[in-house]
């Protein structure tokens, strides 16, 4: 038993040692999830919208005031024709426009159709569509309460009420939060522990470390040790990040989603070992863990890309990726609060691939060199 | 030397793709005695120290480390030998102390316990038992290797090119740590590429392409030596190999060192007949003298 306590301290002493590590294993995380949380952000907020038309026609102002009151639209100038929209979306100034027609009013008032155009940047599809739907809620709202009044009574007119369940703000770091998760712990959890043990490979020590009584099967798990450690560490770290300075909820048990986050760290610990074992220099270890293992994973994982979006062939893929399975079940419990019923066929899946992983790379430790 | 074999190597072959590493080595070593493999950089050395470290499986023969077989008794192997690679393989980012104690630790002992085992060669580097290891000089990583591979008391010590690397006080300085550990029982492996060690050792094997091409003392493969030998001094080296190589009755001729080693046969020609030559051909500063053979001679001779 000492000797494996002396293997693990001497791992922590590799790690924190060496500056480079330290940053990658503690510091990495925290930006990471601050990155996504904050500056990657898929959300709009004050985006400026011109209006083209007459600003004195009362269905107009309605609207404009409508738009200056939504929380995500801010207003910009107000044009007559429609001439300086075109150079004013090309410099940036504003993400949309609103043009309405001639008699705006009048032609609404006398039932028939009042044609209204929006003009969005295409160049940013994800804003442009955020901003045409935002807008397209606000002249909804307002062409449902002109139905209402017509016809004098409430329930005649028809408009889809979308609520969004769980996220309702659409807050992308719900989305982000769990890929992040996802991704540090498996960079750390693979790339780290594959990379000390490659170096011992290269640096010879491993070797020596061979020659000694001490069986392979202590030596693995005297490596895993430091790095389960540090995993846990910094799931807690970046769910604390997430819950207290990104207002991510924690809905479900936290119990469960830290049985959850261990298992995932088994499998890629499990998955450390393979590269660790087929890898015999640290540059190979490293380009299996960072095109092998992180691009897939973020690709693929639905972290950036939605899993459902994907090509058949590619979806197939994306199944074999642990990290898939771990934040659909990270998004489940956190943000819509399930439990342990809803997520037994992902959290399954997870368990045989750590089994499987962990149970082949020890196998495949050789004894000997 | 007491006769009972400490190692015994049996038939081992051993082949990397198309390279036959090691071919059919025979080996018998007495235990308590410093035996020493001598052979150049890829003859097979390193080779046939992982098969009796038990780091890698021979292709086809038998070895044993004091009756334990390297292949079925492994376990017990490793845990009453010594083994210091070829390449410093101590954590570099570790101390002297650090190291010293992780591999203490690592073979169920502690520095304290052996320290006596030890104390030779760590009272040396102890004033820089702070220091990390990739601080240390080569004389002082050396002398660490050699602290590790000692700490829990071994009985067999598998040293691969210690000296290579290492300055010529260092390599002094080792070869009489080694004496002292011998007489302290141990069973000392070492293998080197400098032939001039292989006085330093009890018995030799000289090891080539993965064959063993000569055995025994070292004085008994330099009585063994059948020819006349002849130092040739002068100024042109490299004209004087090309003078007297192709000679009749010149067996072999090369540079060795600041001179070059010429071998005769016993009934050929003697050194006037060179001295001549050379003259004739107009070098003039050159001098001849009869020399003894050293095991280097030895090695160019059978290889």
């Amino acid at each position: 038993m000492k000797e494996i306590f002396a293997f693990i301290r001497k791992e922590f002493k590799h790690i924190f040692r060496d500056r480079r590590t330290t940053l990658i294993v503690l510091i990495m995380p925290i930006v990471q999830i601050v990155l996504f949380g904050f500056a990657i952000s898929t959300d709009v907020h004050n985006a400026v919208v011109d209006i083209v038309g007459d600003a004195s026609d009362p269905a107009v102002q309605r609207i404009i005031q409508r738009i200056d009151s939504n929380e995500y639209l801010e207003v910009g100038n107000i044009y007559a024709s429609p001439a300086a929209i075109d150079d004013r979306l090309r410099k940036g100034k504003i993400s949309a426009a609103v043009c309405f027609e001639q008699n705006f009013d009048s032609n609404l008032a006398a039932g028939s159709t009042a044609v209204v155009r929006i003009i969005a940047d295409g160049a940013d599809p994800n804003t442009a569509q955020t901003v045409t739907s935002y807008i397209k809620g606000v002249i909804q709202s307002e062409q449902a309460e002109i139905t209402t009044a017509m016809t004098g009574g409430g329930s005649v007119s028809m408009r889809p009420n979308v609520q969004l369940m769980y996220n309702p703000a659409m807050n992308s770091a719900y989305n982000f939060v769990p890929g992040v998760m996802g991704l540090v712990l498996m960079l750390i959890c693979s790339m780290m522990t594959a990379v000390s043990i490659v170096r011992e490979k290269e640096q010879g020590t491993l070797e020596l470390v061979l020659v000694s009584p001490v069986k392979p099967f202590w030596i693995i798990l005297s490596k895993i040790v430091p790095y389960m450690v540090l995993s846990i560490v910094n799931f807690v770290t970046t769910l604390l990040l997430a819950h207290f300075v990104m207002g991510v909820p924690v809905n479900g048990s936290l119990a469960l989603l830290s049985l959850v986050s261990l298992v995932f760290v088994g499998s890629s610990l499990g998955l450390g070992l393979l590269v660790s074992v087929i890898s015999a220099t640290q540059q190979t270890a490293m380009l299996i863990c960072g095109m092998g293992l992180t691009m897939p994973t973020m690709m693929l994982s639905g972290l950036i890309f939605p899993c459902e979006s994907m090509p058949m062939w590619l979806q197939v893929f994306s199944d074999i990726i642990p990290a898939k399975w771990f934040i659909i079940m990270v998004k489940k419990i956190m943000i819509q609060g399930a439990g342990f019923t809803s997520i037994v066929k992902e959290f399954c899946v997870l368990l045989g691939m750590m089994v499987a992983l962990l149970w082949f790379s020890i196998k495949k430790f050789k004894t000997r060199l | 030397m007491s006769d009972r074999t400490a190692i015994k190597v049996e038939g081992i072959s051993k082949s990397y793709g198309a390279v036959k590493a090691l071919d059919d080595i025979n080996l018998e070593i007495s235990e308590g005695e410093i035996y020493g493999l001598i052979g150049p950089d890829g003859a097979g050395k390193t080779s046939l120290f992982r098969v009796l470290t038990t780091l890698t499986l021979a292709d086809s023969g038998t070895a044993s480390v004091n009756g334990r077989d390297v292949v079925a008794d492994y376990q017990d192997i490793r845990r009453t030998i010594g083994y210091m690679p070829g390449h410093f393989a101590l954590y570099q980012d570790l101390s002297v102390e650090e190291n010293l104690n992780f591999y203490a630790t690592v073979f169920g002992t502690t520095v304290e316990a052996n320290y006596d085992t030890i104390k030779d060669i760590y009272s040396q580097i102890e004033m820089f038992k702070t220091r990390k290891a990739r601080a240390l000089s080569g004389g002082m990583k050396q002398k660490l290797a050699l602290c590790c591979a000692l700490v829990h008391k071994p009985e067999v010590l598998f040293l691969d090119e210690p000296t290579t690397g290492v300055d010529a006080v260092s390599r002094k300085e080792f070869w009489v740590m080694l004496k002292r550990i011998k007489e302290s029982g141990v069973t000392i492996l070492v293998s080197t590429p400098y032939m001039d060690e292989a006085s330093m050792c009890d018995r030799i094997a000289l090891i080539l392409n993965g064959r063993i091409i000569d055995r025994g003392t070292p004085q008994e493969i330099i009585s063994r030596y059948p020819d006349r030998l002849y130092a040739v001094r002068g100024g042109n080296m490299f004209r004087i190999l090309k003078i007297l190589r192709p000679l009749d009755g010149v067996l072999r001729c090369s540079s060795f060192g600041s001179e070059c080693h010429v071998a005769m046969a016993q009934d050929g020609p003697d050194s006037s007949f060179l001295l001549d030559t050379l003259k004739d051909s107009g070098v003039e500063d050159s001098s001849v003298e009869l020399v003894n053979p050293g095991i280097e001679d030895c090695f160019i001779r059978l290889s």
